[in-house]
């Protein structure tokens, strides 16, 4: 049987090329390999190897023929055991079915229309947790971090701890206090000072079937790890068709702590949660932090848990009980209210409810919704909350352009439009590296005065 | 710890290394003429693929980077038979090879290229990122350098558990001035980790030659700083790739932590499908060819030792050919993904 070879397509984008000299001639030998022919197209000259075997029958294409179009045959070749003579007969036969066999492999995508499929399938929030009826602990949001990976440690050999300073120091912001003494080196790990390859460490263990606990002394340096959480943690299990999760948590305080300047003070909320293919939590309260931590820990995904370290030494009540563990995905409503929703998230939850309590002595009456968990995002308890308040401000720490208040107010959009009575207000740092002068640091960063002036603008009060 | 060997810079053509494990010929025990005419096989298959698998990108039945394992062929293939049972491996984008010396099959592999559900990744990876979870095959990763700290982390893993699995896990020249593989290395030796690092030097990281881009051009050294014994091997003789294999995974698997191994290899096409490769010339890229590759290297080692005859490897030649036309044809009637794929595996449960 003849062979047709076929011009070569040498890059995405080549649709037709010039076929610049021929190396073999009528009655050659080819074998797998062979260079046969060169070809050049608007960005270099490449040479073509042949794959099957065979003598050259028939040269279809002369060298210098400019415009020769990706797929025509450029030659035949005769088969083991075929003359040259009757491959070349059976020439224009072979170069014709040649084409029809590409167009039937249906090789180049076709334009459809875009499929009406194509639209993200609609997941609801989980339920909100029941009301917590039982006893109650006083927790630190440190202790209660602390906590939660310690009874998850206890639960589940699989899960282990390692970053900097997280073993023998007990913590560089002692969160880890106690864990080394209970669970030895082998679990709570101190590395290097090396972001991404201990990140990338981790992955791999959680790609093997281990559920790491990679703390990193703050989210500022896990800036070097990035690509590790990016491209390998968040997008592996789509990659491999399902195949390969990544159960793995990356925790530490996130945003500003207090007169750190510009590179150890930013909050990371949006960057991370912009990304498909992981879960972004960002707790306020300590029971925020343990129940949350816990269901993290638990879950078959990557997920990002942002804290914040001026909180770690606030104190809250917390359920007494090592089964006490979050839904994913749920906002909190913290304090319910009729005039104005004002939506925050991590250390601004608390500035927040200041402003409420305030702002209550003026007659306004606001709801506060702690978000918790930035990916997936509970569009729906806001929106249900604006139907009651047809206000709504949003509160972060970190900057204003294409925040997670941006977000907020474009889902309003799609979703709450028609509710809204006033233009949805963002309270956010200002536009600028943060600055270590104490006045200017306190100007940089919201304060609960901007939530009031805020939430009075939208209110027109 | 295995003492550097000594190579003159700027030498074009690194003709045959010396490795410090000895290339053993069929007379040796440790490798059965089956295994060589396994060997033999496997790299056959995985040359075909390649060849094929450039005629089908030049059909524009695959598309964006497709990057061929054409003439580094004896590096996976003797790493492979130094392995077993739960031993991990993880590479680069340049991974066809790893996946079917791994024992993947090359329908899957295949219809992956074509971007077809019945590929090992259901069309959503391509070339660059498919896993076998059956295989112990992490990947295909993309990012160059990423797949070294992942590597150890499965290496870690194993360590954990309580086993003695070892960790392959492979990078390129390129990779090899990446900070993470650094970081990687110290972490292994720091923690005497299982992980076999397996540097394939084929000399350009894309266009830049090893001279040009390494400051110290032997590759094997770069694990001195943290004490992780090195050795370079030669990348073309099978043989000497799993003498030297056997001794590096013994020493991972002993407990004495990693092992770094450079591979002297070569690739005979581009970097990629659109690669002209003019940083290199015709008569370097053809005295590999003629006078160092690994296929033929064997086959007359099979022939010279009649281990097998012409008709014999003629046979295996047509059965490899089959496989991949198979494979071929698989790959292109496998129907492309349903449009409701795209929204499952961003999660698991979700």
């Amino acid at each position: 049987m003849s062979i047709p070879v076929l011009m070569p397509a040498l890059s995405p984008t080549m649709t037709e090329g010039k076929l610049a000299k021929w190396h073999v001639k009528v009655g050659d030998a080819v074998k797998s390999g062979q260079v046969i022919c060169e070809i050049e197209t608007d960005k270099a000259t490449m040479e073509v190897e042949a794959v099957d075997e065979g003598t050259v029958a028939q040269i279809l294409v002369p060298e210098g023929t400019e415009g020769v179009a990706v797929n025509a045959p450029i030659c035949i070749l005769a088969a083991e055991g075929e003359s040259v003579a009757d491959a070349a007969k059976a020439a224009p036969a072979a170069a014709s079915a040649a084409k029809a066999d590409v167009s039937n492999a249906a090789g180049a995508p076709k334009a459809e229309p875009p499929p009406a499929l194509a639209a993200p399938p609609v997941v609801s929030a989980p339920a909100a947790e029941p009301e917590w009826k039982g006893k109650t602990v006083r927790l630190t949001v440190r202790e209660a971090l602390r906590d939660a990976m310690a009874e998850e440690m206890r639960r589940d050999d699989k899960v282990f701890l390692m970053g900097e300073e997280v073993a023998q120091y007990q913590g560089a912001y002692k969160v880890s206090q106690g864990l080394l003494d209970e669970f030895g080196a082998k679990r709570v790990i101190d590395t290097p000072i090396t972001e991404h390859g201990f990140a990338g460490l981790g992955v791999g263990a959680a790609f093997a079937g281990l559920r790491p606990i990679v703390e990193f002394m703050t989210f500022n340096f896990a800036m070097q790890a990035i690509d590790q959480i990016i491209n390998s943690a968040s997008k592996t299990l789509y990659m491999s068709g399902g195949q390969m999760g990544c159960p793995i948590v990356f925790r530490g305080p996130n945003g500003a702590a207090s007169r750190v300047a510009a590179q150890h003070s930013q909050c990371y909320a949006s960057w991370y949660a912009h990304c498909p293919g992981m879960r972004v939590l960002a707790p306020w309260s300590a029971a925020d932090a343990k129940g949350l931590l816990k269901a993290a820990i638990r879950d078959p995904n990557p997920v990002i848990f942002l804290e914040n370290e001026i909180l770690y030494g606030q104190q809250f009540d917390v359920p007494d009980d090592p089964d006490f563990v979050l839904p994913i995905g749920k906002a909190k409503i913290e304090r319910p209210g009729k005039d104005v929703t004002i939506v925050s998230f991590s250390i601004m939850v608390g500035k927040a409810l200041q402003a409420a309590d305030e702002l209550a002595k003026k007659g306004i009456d606001a709801e506060v919704i702690n978000l918790r968990s930035l990916r997936p995002f509970d569009t729906e308890t806001i929106v249900n909350s604006i139907k009651k308040t047809n206000r709504l401000v949003s509160v972060e720490e970190g900057w204003p352009f294409a925040g997670i208040g941006s977000e907020l107010a474009a889902q309003m959009m799609d979703h709450a439009f028609d509710w809204l009575d006033a233009p949805v207000k963002r309270v956010a740092g200002l536009d600028i590296p943060l600055p270590y002068a104490a006045n200017l640091e306190r100007l940089a960063l919201p304060q609960v005065e901007n939530i009031i002036e805020a939430a009075r603008a939208v209110c027109n009060r | 710890m295995a003492k550097p060997v000594a190579k003159a810079k700027g030498e074009t053509l690194p003709a045959k290394t010396k490795s410090a494990s000895k290339s053993r010929g069929p007379g040796d025990n440790s490798v059965s003429p089956d295994q060589l005419k396994t060997f033999y096989h496997d790299m056959l298959l995985i040359r075909r693929f390649e060849e094929r698998a450039g005629q089908l990108y030049g059909m524009g039945l695959i598309g964006g980077f497709c990057h061929l394992y054409i003439g580094q062929e004896a590096v996976v293939v003797g790493m492979q038979s130094t392995i077993r049972g739960k031993d991990s491996i993880i590479t680069s984008y340049r991974d066809h090879g790893h996946m079917l010396a791994a024992g993947m099959d090359p329908k899957g592999v295949m219809a992956e290229l074509t971007g077809r559900s019945g590929g090992y990744s259901k069309g959503k990876g391509g070339s660059m990122h498919m896993f076998s979870r059956e295989k112990n095959f992490f990947g295909g990763h993309g990012i160059v350098g990423a797949q070294v700290p992942i590597g150890t982390g499965l290496a870690f893993a194993h360590k954990y558990n309580g086993g003695n699995d070892v960790s392959l896990t492979y990078l390129g020249d390129g990779a090899a001035n990446q900070g993470q593989v650094y970081e990687s290395m110290n972490m292994a030796a720091l923690w005497k980790l299982p992980v076999v690092y397996i540097i394939e030097n084929n000399r350009y990281g894309m266009g830049t030659s090893v001279e040009r881009a390494s400051a110290v051009t032997e590759l094997h050294r770069h694990g001195e700083a943290f004490g992780i014994p090195g050795e370079e091997v030669d990348g073309m003789d099978v043989l000497a790739v799993r003498a030297a294999g056997e001794k590096a995974v013994e020493h991972a698997r002993s407990g004495a932590g990693p092992y770094l191994l450079e591979m002297q290899t070569y690739r005979y096409r581009g970097h990629s499908m659109s690669d002209p490769a003019k940083y290199r010339s015709k008569e370097e890229v053809d005295k590999y060819r003629s006078e160092r590759d690994p296929i033929d290297h064997l086959r007359k080692i099979l022939i010279d030792g009649k281990i097998a005859d012409e008709a014999a490897l003629k046979a295996v030649d047509a059965e490899i050919r089959k496989t991949i036309g198979d494979a071929a044809e698989y790959a292109q009637h496998s129907p492309e993904p349903d449009p409701s794929e795209l929204w499952t595996d961003v999660l698991v449960g979700a």
